[in-house]
Protein backbone atom coordinates (compact mmCIF):
# COMPACT_ATOMS: atom_id res chain seq x y z
CA UNK A 1 0.00 0.00 0.00
CA UNK A 2 1.35 3.20 -1.27
CA UNK A 3 2.59 5.78 1.68
CA UNK A 4 0.85 8.68 0.67
CA UNK A 5 -1.77 9.78 -1.65
CA UNK A 6 -2.17 12.86 -4.11
CA UNK A 7 -5.50 14.36 -5.63
CA UNK A 8 -4.91 17.13 -8.77
CA UNK A 9 -7.53 19.60 -9.67
CA UNK A 10 -7.49 19.02 -13.45
CA UNK A 11 -9.15 22.62 -13.92
CA UNK A 12 -6.80 24.10 -12.15
CA UNK A 13 -3.51 22.70 -13.62
CA UNK A 14 -1.85 24.47 -16.26
CA UNK A 15 0.72 22.10 -17.43
CA UNK A 16 3.47 23.67 -16.58
CA UNK A 17 4.99 20.32 -15.49
CA UNK A 18 7.43 21.40 -12.44
CA UNK A 19 5.49 18.62 -10.23
CA UNK A 20 6.90 15.98 -12.80
CA UNK A 21 10.10 17.35 -12.82
CA UNK A 22 10.38 17.69 -8.64
CA UNK A 23 8.54 13.80 -7.59
CA UNK A 24 11.54 12.13 -6.31
CA UNK A 25 9.39 8.89 -7.12
CA UNK A 26 8.67 9.60 -10.35
CA UNK A 27 4.59 9.29 -9.62
CA UNK A 28 2.99 11.99 -11.64
CA UNK A 29 3.12 12.23 -15.62
CA UNK A 30 0.87 13.94 -18.36
CA UNK A 31 -1.32 12.33 -20.67
CA UNK A 32 -3.45 12.93 -23.34
CA UNK A 33 -6.51 14.35 -22.12
CA UNK A 34 -6.89 18.36 -21.71
CA UNK A 35 -9.11 20.15 -19.62
CA UNK A 36 -11.79 23.01 -20.22
CA UNK A 37 -8.79 25.63 -20.89
CA UNK A 38 -6.90 23.16 -23.14
CA UNK A 39 -4.26 22.25 -20.92
CA UNK A 40 -3.01 18.29 -20.74
CA UNK A 41 -3.48 18.12 -17.41
CA UNK A 42 -0.85 16.25 -14.65
CA UNK A 43 -2.25 12.90 -13.07
CA UNK A 44 -0.42 10.33 -11.01
CA UNK A 45 0.44 7.47 -13.35
CA UNK A 46 2.55 5.29 -10.41
CA UNK A 47 0.14 6.03 -7.44
CA UNK A 48 1.40 3.23 -5.52
CA UNK A 49 5.03 4.57 -5.51
CA UNK A 50 4.28 7.93 -3.64
CA UNK A 51 5.68 8.31 -0.28
CA UNK A 52 3.37 11.65 0.54
CA UNK A 53 6.55 13.99 0.88
CA UNK A 54 4.28 17.40 -0.95
CA UNK A 55 7.38 18.18 -2.68
CA UNK A 56 4.74 18.49 -5.94
CA UNK A 57 2.47 20.30 -3.89
CA UNK A 58 5.43 23.23 -2.60
CA UNK A 59 6.45 23.58 -6.29
CA UNK A 60 2.80 23.66 -7.95
CA UNK A 61 2.14 27.34 -8.24
CA UNK A 62 -1.60 26.98 -8.76
CA UNK A 63 -1.77 25.35 -5.59
CA UNK A 64 -3.64 22.63 -7.72
CA UNK A 65 -2.61 19.55 -5.80
CA UNK A 66 -3.37 18.14 -2.03
CA UNK A 67 -1.51 15.66 -0.42
CA UNK A 68 -2.28 13.03 2.15
CA UNK A 69 0.25 11.14 3.77
CA UNK B 1 -3.95 9.36 5.70
CA UNK B 2 -3.96 12.88 6.85
CA UNK B 3 -3.52 16.31 4.57
CA UNK B 4 -0.37 17.32 4.11
CA UNK B 5 -1.00 19.77 2.13
CA UNK B 6 -3.89 21.67 0.89
CA UNK B 7 -4.61 24.92 -0.88
CA UNK B 8 -4.65 27.98 1.35
CA UNK B 9 -7.92 29.16 2.38
CA UNK B 10 -7.82 32.90 0.77
CA UNK B 11 -6.99 31.63 -3.01
CA UNK B 12 -10.61 31.40 -4.54
CA UNK B 13 -11.88 28.02 -5.70
CA UNK B 14 -14.54 29.30 -8.25
CA UNK B 15 -12.24 32.82 -9.66
CA UNK B 16 -9.76 31.34 -12.40
CA UNK B 17 -5.87 31.84 -11.72
CA UNK B 18 -5.30 34.28 -14.46
CA UNK B 19 -1.39 33.82 -14.34
CA UNK B 20 0.33 32.32 -17.04
CA UNK B 21 1.52 28.63 -16.99
CA UNK B 22 4.34 28.58 -14.35
CA UNK B 23 4.34 31.84 -13.43
CA UNK B 24 5.82 32.08 -9.95
CA UNK B 25 3.38 35.16 -9.05
CA UNK B 26 0.85 32.01 -8.71
CA UNK B 27 3.83 30.69 -6.34
CA UNK B 28 4.75 33.97 -4.46
CA UNK B 29 0.98 34.17 -3.70
CA UNK B 30 0.33 30.49 -2.56
CA UNK B 31 3.34 31.26 -0.09
CA UNK B 32 1.59 34.49 1.46
CA UNK B 33 -1.44 32.63 1.61
CA UNK B 34 -0.32 29.74 2.94
CA UNK B 35 1.77 32.45 5.95
CA UNK B 36 -1.23 34.43 6.04
CA UNK B 37 -3.25 31.35 7.10
CA UNK B 38 -0.78 29.75 9.79
CA UNK B 39 -0.38 33.45 11.29
CA UNK B 40 -4.56 33.88 11.43
CA UNK B 41 -4.30 37.55 9.84
CA UNK B 42 -6.61 36.79 7.11
CA UNK B 43 -9.56 38.71 8.24
CA UNK B 44 -6.97 41.39 9.36
CA UNK B 45 -5.48 41.73 6.39
CA UNK B 46 -4.98 44.48 3.59
CA UNK B 47 -2.76 44.29 0.63
CA UNK B 48 -2.29 47.15 -1.92
CA UNK B 49 -1.44 46.10 -5.46
CA UNK B 50 0.91 47.87 -8.06
CA UNK B 51 0.30 47.63 -11.42
CA UNK B 52 1.17 45.22 -13.90
CA UNK B 53 0.72 41.65 -13.60
CA UNK B 54 -0.33 42.13 -10.30
CA UNK B 55 -3.89 42.79 -11.71
CA UNK B 56 -4.25 38.89 -12.60
CA UNK B 57 -4.51 38.44 -8.59
CA UNK B 58 -7.13 41.01 -7.94
CA UNK B 59 -10.37 38.52 -7.79
CA UNK B 60 -8.11 35.50 -7.14
CA UNK B 61 -6.97 36.53 -3.82
CA UNK B 62 -9.77 36.91 -1.30
CA UNK B 63 -8.30 38.98 0.80
CA UNK B 64 -9.18 43.00 0.88
CA UNK B 65 -7.63 45.08 -1.34
CA UNK B 66 -7.46 48.19 -3.07
CA UNK B 67 -5.10 49.15 -6.18
CA UNK B 68 -2.59 52.70 -6.49
CA UNK B 69 -1.60 54.32 -9.54
CA UNK B 70 1.20 54.19 -10.97
CA UNK B 71 4.39 53.15 -9.15
CA UNK B 72 2.55 54.48 -5.73
CA UNK B 73 2.06 51.70 -3.85
CA UNK B 74 4.57 52.33 -1.53
CA UNK B 75 2.80 55.92 -0.79
CA UNK B 76 -0.07 54.41 -0.66
CA UNK B 77 0.53 52.13 2.47
CA UNK B 78 2.72 54.80 3.79
CA UNK B 79 -0.82 56.81 4.17
CA UNK B 80 -2.92 54.12 5.04
CA UNK B 81 -1.06 52.35 7.47
CA UNK B 82 -0.42 55.78 9.30
CA UNK B 83 -4.53 56.26 9.38
CA UNK B 84 -5.17 52.75 10.85
CA UNK B 85 -1.87 51.18 12.79
CA UNK B 86 -3.93 48.00 13.61
CA UNK B 87 -4.68 47.05 10.24
CA UNK B 88 -1.69 44.56 8.66
CA UNK B 89 -0.72 45.64 5.43
CA UNK B 90 1.62 44.91 2.78
CA UNK B 91 2.15 46.00 -1.13
CA UNK B 92 2.58 43.45 -3.90
CA UNK B 93 4.83 45.33 -6.62
CA UNK B 94 6.67 43.58 -9.71
CA UNK B 95 10.12 45.01 -10.68
CA UNK B 96 8.61 47.77 -13.29
CA UNK B 97 6.57 49.18 -10.43
CA UNK B 98 9.13 49.69 -7.38
CA UNK B 99 11.90 49.65 -9.48
CA UNK B 100 11.19 52.33 -12.01
CA UNK B 101 8.57 54.72 -12.14
CA UNK B 102 7.92 53.81 -8.07
CA UNK B 103 11.70 54.23 -6.92
CA UNK B 104 11.20 57.43 -5.39
CA UNK B 105 8.36 56.08 -3.37
CA UNK B 106 9.68 52.54 -2.41
CA UNK B 107 13.11 54.42 -1.04
CA UNK B 108 10.98 57.27 0.79
CA UNK B 109 8.77 54.64 2.05
CA UNK B 110 11.94 52.42 3.23
CA UNK B 111 13.62 55.45 4.66
CA UNK B 112 10.91 56.64 6.61
CA UNK B 113 10.52 53.18 8.27
CA UNK B 114 6.84 53.19 7.60
CA UNK B 115 5.41 50.00 9.43
CA UNK B 116 4.44 47.56 6.91
CA UNK B 117 5.81 44.99 4.26
CA UNK B 118 6.61 44.88 0.86
CA UNK B 119 6.65 42.41 -1.49
CA UNK B 120 8.51 42.66 -4.85
CA UNK B 121 8.83 40.16 -7.40
CA UNK B 122 11.51 40.39 -9.51
CA UNK B 123 11.26 38.99 -13.12
CA UNK B 124 13.74 41.13 -14.97
CA UNK B 125 11.17 42.18 -17.90
CA UNK B 126 7.65 44.27 -18.11
CA UNK B 127 5.66 41.33 -18.23
CA UNK B 128 1.37 42.76 -18.64
CA UNK B 129 3.08 45.48 -21.17
CA UNK B 130 4.56 43.00 -23.88
CA UNK B 131 8.02 42.46 -22.50
CA UNK B 132 9.42 45.39 -22.24
CA UNK B 133 13.12 46.03 -20.81
CA UNK B 134 12.92 46.82 -17.09
CA UNK B 135 15.33 48.42 -14.48
CA UNK B 136 16.25 45.05 -13.41
CA UNK B 137 16.44 43.24 -16.87
CA UNK B 138 20.13 41.80 -17.48
CA UNK B 139 23.08 42.91 -19.33
CA UNK B 140 22.89 41.26 -22.77
CA UNK B 141 19.07 40.07 -22.46
CA UNK B 142 17.38 40.51 -25.41
CA UNK B 143 13.46 42.47 -25.01
CA UNK B 144 11.24 44.14 -27.37
CA UNK B 145 12.67 47.39 -26.40
CA UNK B 146 16.69 46.14 -26.40
CA UNK B 147 16.37 43.82 -29.55
CA UNK B 148 19.71 43.48 -29.64
CA UNK B 149 20.64 43.33 -25.75
CA UNK B 150 20.65 45.45 -22.89
CA UNK B 151 23.91 47.30 -22.86
CA UNK B 152 25.51 49.01 -20.06
CA UNK B 153 26.44 51.87 -22.08
CA UNK B 154 23.31 52.57 -23.49
CA UNK B 155 20.34 51.16 -20.79
CA UNK B 156 22.67 51.15 -17.98
CA UNK B 157 23.15 48.45 -14.96
CA UNK B 158 20.35 46.54 -13.04
CA UNK B 159 19.44 47.53 -10.15
CA UNK B 160 19.78 46.05 -7.35
CA UNK B 161 16.66 46.57 -4.90
CA UNK B 162 17.84 44.99 -1.78
CA UNK B 163 21.63 46.30 -1.79
CA UNK B 164 20.33 50.03 -2.32
CA UNK B 165 17.87 49.62 0.68
CA UNK B 166 20.36 48.31 2.69
CA UNK B 167 22.16 51.50 2.57
CA UNK B 168 19.04 53.14 4.68
CA UNK B 169 19.36 53.58 8.17
CA UNK B 170 15.40 52.43 8.50
CA UNK B 171 14.16 49.51 6.95
CA UNK B 172 13.86 46.23 9.57
CA UNK B 173 14.35 43.33 7.48
CA UNK B 174 15.57 42.83 3.70
CA UNK B 175 16.24 39.87 1.73
CA UNK B 176 16.21 38.48 -1.29
CA UNK B 177 14.48 34.46 -2.15
CA UNK B 178 13.46 32.84 -5.08
CA UNK B 179 10.71 29.99 -5.74
CA UNK B 180 12.80 28.29 -8.37
CA UNK B 181 13.27 25.01 -6.29
CA UNK B 182 11.28 23.45 -3.59
CA UNK B 183 14.36 23.90 -0.66
CA UNK B 184 14.20 27.72 -1.85
CA UNK B 185 10.28 27.85 -1.91
CA UNK B 186 9.93 26.85 1.91
CA UNK B 187 13.54 29.81 2.10
CA UNK B 188 11.02 32.07 0.71
CA UNK B 189 7.78 31.08 3.19
CA UNK B 190 10.11 31.84 6.37
CA UNK B 191 11.70 34.86 4.57
CA UNK B 192 7.84 36.55 3.94
CA UNK B 193 6.73 34.99 7.63
CA UNK B 194 9.78 37.14 9.51
CA UNK B 195 8.48 39.93 7.35
CA UNK B 196 5.31 40.09 8.89
CA UNK B 197 5.84 39.17 12.08
CA UNK B 198 8.38 42.34 12.05
CA UNK B 199 5.40 44.44 11.00
CA UNK B 200 3.46 42.77 14.26
CA UNK B 201 6.09 43.53 16.22
CA UNK B 202 6.33 47.41 14.74
CA UNK B 203 9.57 47.21 13.29
CA UNK B 204 9.28 49.27 10.47
CA UNK B 205 9.87 49.05 6.74
CA UNK B 206 10.26 45.20 5.39
CA UNK B 207 10.82 44.24 2.05
CA UNK B 208 11.38 40.84 0.79
CA UNK B 209 12.57 40.43 -3.33
CA UNK B 210 11.72 36.89 -4.90
CA UNK B 211 13.39 36.39 -7.89
CA UNK B 212 10.72 35.00 -10.05
CA UNK B 213 10.25 34.15 -14.10
CA UNK B 214 8.67 35.01 -16.89
CA UNK B 215 8.35 32.20 -19.24
CA UNK B 216 5.94 33.86 -22.11
CA UNK B 217 8.15 36.87 -22.33
CA UNK B 218 11.31 35.21 -22.09
CA UNK B 219 10.55 33.18 -24.61
CA UNK B 220 11.01 29.80 -23.06
CA UNK B 221 9.10 27.00 -21.57
CA UNK B 222 8.32 26.86 -18.12
CA UNK B 223 11.02 24.25 -17.20
CA UNK B 224 13.85 26.09 -19.25
CA UNK B 225 12.90 29.38 -17.51
CA UNK B 226 14.06 27.66 -13.83
CA UNK B 227 17.62 26.84 -15.71
CA UNK B 228 18.03 30.19 -16.45
CA UNK B 229 17.21 31.61 -13.18
CA UNK B 230 19.55 29.07 -11.49
CA UNK B 231 22.35 29.29 -14.41
CA UNK B 232 21.94 32.81 -15.51
CA UNK B 233 19.84 35.00 -13.39
CA UNK B 234 20.75 33.72 -9.85
CA UNK B 235 24.89 34.84 -10.73
CA UNK B 236 23.65 38.58 -11.07
CA UNK B 237 21.31 38.86 -8.29
CA UNK B 238 22.57 36.98 -4.53
CA UNK B 239 20.28 35.34 -2.96
CA UNK B 240 20.59 35.78 1.33
CA UNK B 241 19.20 37.80 4.04
CA UNK B 242 20.81 41.65 4.19
CA UNK B 243 19.60 42.74 7.37
CA UNK B 244 17.21 41.30 10.30
CA UNK B 245 16.50 43.06 12.90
Amino acid sequence: MAKGKVEIDAEACKSCLFCIKTCPKNVLDITDAVNSKGYQYVVPVNAEECIGCAMCATICPDAAITVYR
Amino acid sequence: MEIVYKKPSNLSETQPNNFCPGCMHSTAWKLIGEVLDEMELTEKCVWIAGVGCVANAHRYIELDQFNQPHGRACAGASAFKRCNPDTFLFTYQGDGDLAAIGLGETISAANRGDNFTVIFINNGIYGMTGGQMAPTTLIGSKTTTTPFGRTAGEHGYPIHMCELLNTLQAPSYIARCTTADVPNVRKTKNCIRKAFQNQLDGKGFSFVEIISNCPTNWGMTPLESLDYIHDVVLKEFELGEFRCR
